[in-house]
């Protein structure tokens, strides 16, 4: 099964609306039984990109291949989708809609009832299949939200904003099963803003803003290469902070025997420990500060606004 | 195409096991059947108090007898009217009825008093003028020496009989009544059942969008699907309701009949001169409608209606999706976005009543080939054996501009349904209309 084809592979993808460009020469590869980020602000084209790869729309330019074949009519069988907006039958009982939508995405109605049976015992919810979508809580309705996204053994699912109006246990559960599913060797494209929880759960990301790609790759090698050689030290013992200010050393922050000090970029970070060592205090901690995704993704987007 | 038959199942089995469906469907005829008893007992019911009359008759000409409703009760006095109104006094007798002079044999009028301080009842007051007025009538038959049978022969019923030159058809006086009635029904029917199924299509797409459920549904099927099989489940419901209206409407009027004895034929009767003789009509009528009913061309009509009713309801269903599509949750939008469909049904129903009654107008026939007018004008045509070649025209130019119809509403759906918060103009609407294909 793991061939080193990419699952979801876009090439060069181009989409134009009246008088805007959506996606604007998008390319990216998506890996077998990875999860991968896509993140932009806001009006950044991820929904249209999403909505290209799903086949509610089309590309102008450009391939998308799911598993080294051209995107036809039945691949979206073989994808799940949970939008940020969404909804279900507020009228239909759980169990029957959760089939019909199982049944749309091609399932038989015997393989949608037990599959659904397993999700449901998995989900401790099987009391629930009699009862009406309208009559659920919100974080419920997720709950039956995200079963029908999974339910017909996608081998790609695309997750926009998942998280969204899910309360911290809720959150964890949904967050639990994504990752059951990576080990199962599912491919994830999960599609945020929300930079904190790409950070815990993506390996690699790509950034658009105004429907260009500005950055991708894996998570740590971009937080290396936008790393500004800043260290953490923790210590005891007076440092006169004087003797350290010069042209190698930066100090950009300091707090109760804590330092974060900026190197410049040719010295190495022994050159910092021992120069601290010489003054004689006691170090407990030395740690490189690496920039957060966050802060990365505010620096990209407004270069690139600029 | 399995994906539209899940669809359409969907749509189908949710509307149909909802208790709604269920009990409109299960009471709306017995409705209808209520509503008829109700009216049927109301219009039969008059004063039900018996009351003794005295009538004073110094002309003769009631020769001692008088009938005229079960309750009033009559009893001919010779007594001066001072003496009768000391037996009205005692509270025995309800009034008196006074023919003090005879009537004139070249007036119009005659006038009869009746005393009392209580006043009849308007329907026993027209039972004791329609009594007295055929004693008149016998009355100034001998004063003339005129025989009844003559007079009966004066007013001759004039029937226009038509007969086929060519064709070998039997065309009876009662052709055209019967095929007129049966048109008008199949005409308005059909106007209503659109109207009904093809807004609930329209709601039906605008809830898939306000609650945003359309986004998952359309990354498994084509929003074309979607539609279809949306229509199709609407109007499979329809038909089923039509259906078991069709079976249960006759069949509890019958039960109706057999259990409280009403015969529904007699409710709303018009006053009739002679009685006996207009039974005798009626079901002389009765049996010559079942004839002329049992003569029309059922096997051309019926599957014809039928298929003027899927291809009209497609058409409309297909546009009003469109416009579901189109509008958010603002249901007065929709109304206004809804005009451009109800004209043509409105303009077609109204024509299908001038075609009733006159199917060869050139209006009717034009209007039975334009597509839209055409699903509700020629099925009201169709009693009176319009050309085949107009069938045939109607027909083709109502499949051609439905597909049509259905091909250009889902340009306008697979947009709408993922617009948010743009407001639906006519012009916004057309735009999608003629965005590239792949949308």
């Amino acid at each position: 099964m793991n061939s080193g084809i990419p699952v979801l592979s876009l090439q060069k993808v181009v989409k134009r609306y009246h008088n805007h460009v959506a996606v604007d020469n998008i390319s990216f590869d998506v890996n077998q039984g990875t999860i991968f980020g896509l993140l932009g602000p806001n009006g950044a084209g991820k929904t249209s990109l999403i909505r290209i790869i799903t086949r509610i729309t089309a590309a102008d330019e450009g391939e998308i291949l799911i598993n080294g074949e051209k995107l036809h009519a039945l691949h979206p069988h073989k994808i799940g989708y949970l939008p940020e907006e969404r909804g279900l039958y507020k009228k239909m009982k759980v169990g029957e809609q959760l089939i019909y939508l199982a049944q749309l995405k091609g399932l038989s109605y015997s393989e949608s009832k037990q599959k659904l049976g397993v999700w449901m015992k998995k989900f401790d919810i099987t009391s629930w299949w009699d009862k009406k979508i309208g009559d659920l809580s919100k974080g419920m309705q997720q709950k039956v939200q995200f079963i029908a996204t999974v339910i017909h053994d996608p081998s790609l699912i695309i997750l926009d904003e998942p998280f969204s109006g899910l309360d911290p246990i809720n959150s964890n559960l949904i967050k639990d099963e994504i990752f059951a599913l990576k080990e199962k060797g599912v491919s994830i494209l999960f599609s945020t803003h929300r930079m904190e929880q790409v950070e815990e759960i993506c390996e690699k990301i790509v950034l658009v803003n105004k429907g260009k790609k500005i950055l991708d790759g894996v998570v740590s090698d971009i937080k290396q290469s936008f790393k500004e050689n800043k260290f953490c030290v923790k210590y005891n013992g007076n440092l006169n902070l004087s003797l350290l200010e010069n042209s190698d050393f930066n100090i950009i922050e300091q707090n109760h025997q804590e330092l974060i000090i900026k190197l410049s970029p040719e010295k190495s970070p022994n050159f910092l420990l021992t120069s601290l060592l010489k003054e004689g205090i006691e170090i407990h901690y030395f740690n490189e500060v690496l920039p957060s995704l966050n802060e990365i993704f505010i620096k990209k987007v407004e270069q690139n606004n600029e | 195409m399995s994906k539209i038959w899940l669809i359409t199942q969907r749509e189908y089995l949710t509307r149909v096991l909802n208790k709604t469906f269920i009990l409109t469907t299960l009471l709306t005829p017995l409705g209808f059947l209520i509503f008829f008893i109700v009216l049927g007992f109301i219009m039969n019911t008059g004063s039900d108090k018996v009351k003794n009359i005295i009538v004073s008759d110094r002309t003769g000409i009631l020769g001692g007898e008088l009938s005229s409703r079960d309750n009033l009760v009559f009893e001919f006095s010779n007594s001066t009217l001072k003496d009768l109104f000391l037996v009205y006094e005692k509270g025995e007798v309800a009034g008196i009825l006074e023919l003090s002079s005879p009537p004139d044999t070249l007036q119009k009028k005659y006038v009869i008093q009746y005393y009392a301080d209580e006043q009849l009842g308007i329907d026993e007051i027209f039972a004791i003028e329609k009594a007295i007025s055929k004693k008149v009538r016998n009355f100034k038959l001998k004063a003339y020496k005129l025989d009844e049978k003559v007079i009966a022969s004066l007013d001759t019923e004039v029937t226009l009989e038509p007969k086929t030159i060519k064709k070998e058809k039997n065309i009876t006086s009662l052709t055209t009544i019967v095929s007129s009635v049966i048109g008008g029904i199949v005409g308005y029917a059909l106007f209503f059942i659109i109207l009904l199924y093809g807004s609930q299509v329209m709601r039906s797409v605008m809830e898939e969008k306000i609650n945003r459920i359309i986004e998952v549904l359309i990354s498994s099927v084509k929003p074309f699907e979607l539609m279809m099989g949306k229509v199709l489940g609407v109007g499979l419901v329809g038909l089923t309701q039509i259906g078991i209206w069709i079976i249960l409407i006759p069949a509890l009027f019958f039960l109706g009949t057999l259990i409280f004895g009403i015969d529904m034929n007699a409710v709303p009767t018009l006053p009739a001169n002679n009685a006996a003789e207009q039974v005798l009509n009626q079901q002389d009528k009765i049996v010559q409608i079942l004839a002329e009913l049992k003569g029309l061309n059922w096997w051309k009509i019926l599957p014809l209606t039928l298929v003027y009713f899927f291809l009209g309801y497609f058409a409309y269903s297909a546009l009003f999706a469109a416009v579901g599509s189109a509008v958010g949750e603002d249901i007065n939008e929709a109304q206004s976005l809804t005009m451009p469909i109800m004209l043509p049904l409105i303009f077609a129903v109204y024509i299908g009543f001038s075609a009733v009654q006159a199917p060869d107008s050139s209006l009717a026939v034009y209007a039975s080939m334009i597509p839209l007018l055409s699903s509700i004008v020629m099925p009201v045509r169709l009693p009176f054996d319009p050309p085949i070649w107009q069938i045939i025209v109607s027909i083709s130019s109502l499949i051609v501009f439905t597909i049509f119809l259905v091909w250009l509403a889902g340009r306008i759906y697979r947009v709408g349904i993922l617009m948010y918060g743009k407001k639906a103009t006519f012009k916004e609407i057309w735009k999608w209309m003629v965005y590239k294909d792949n949308f």
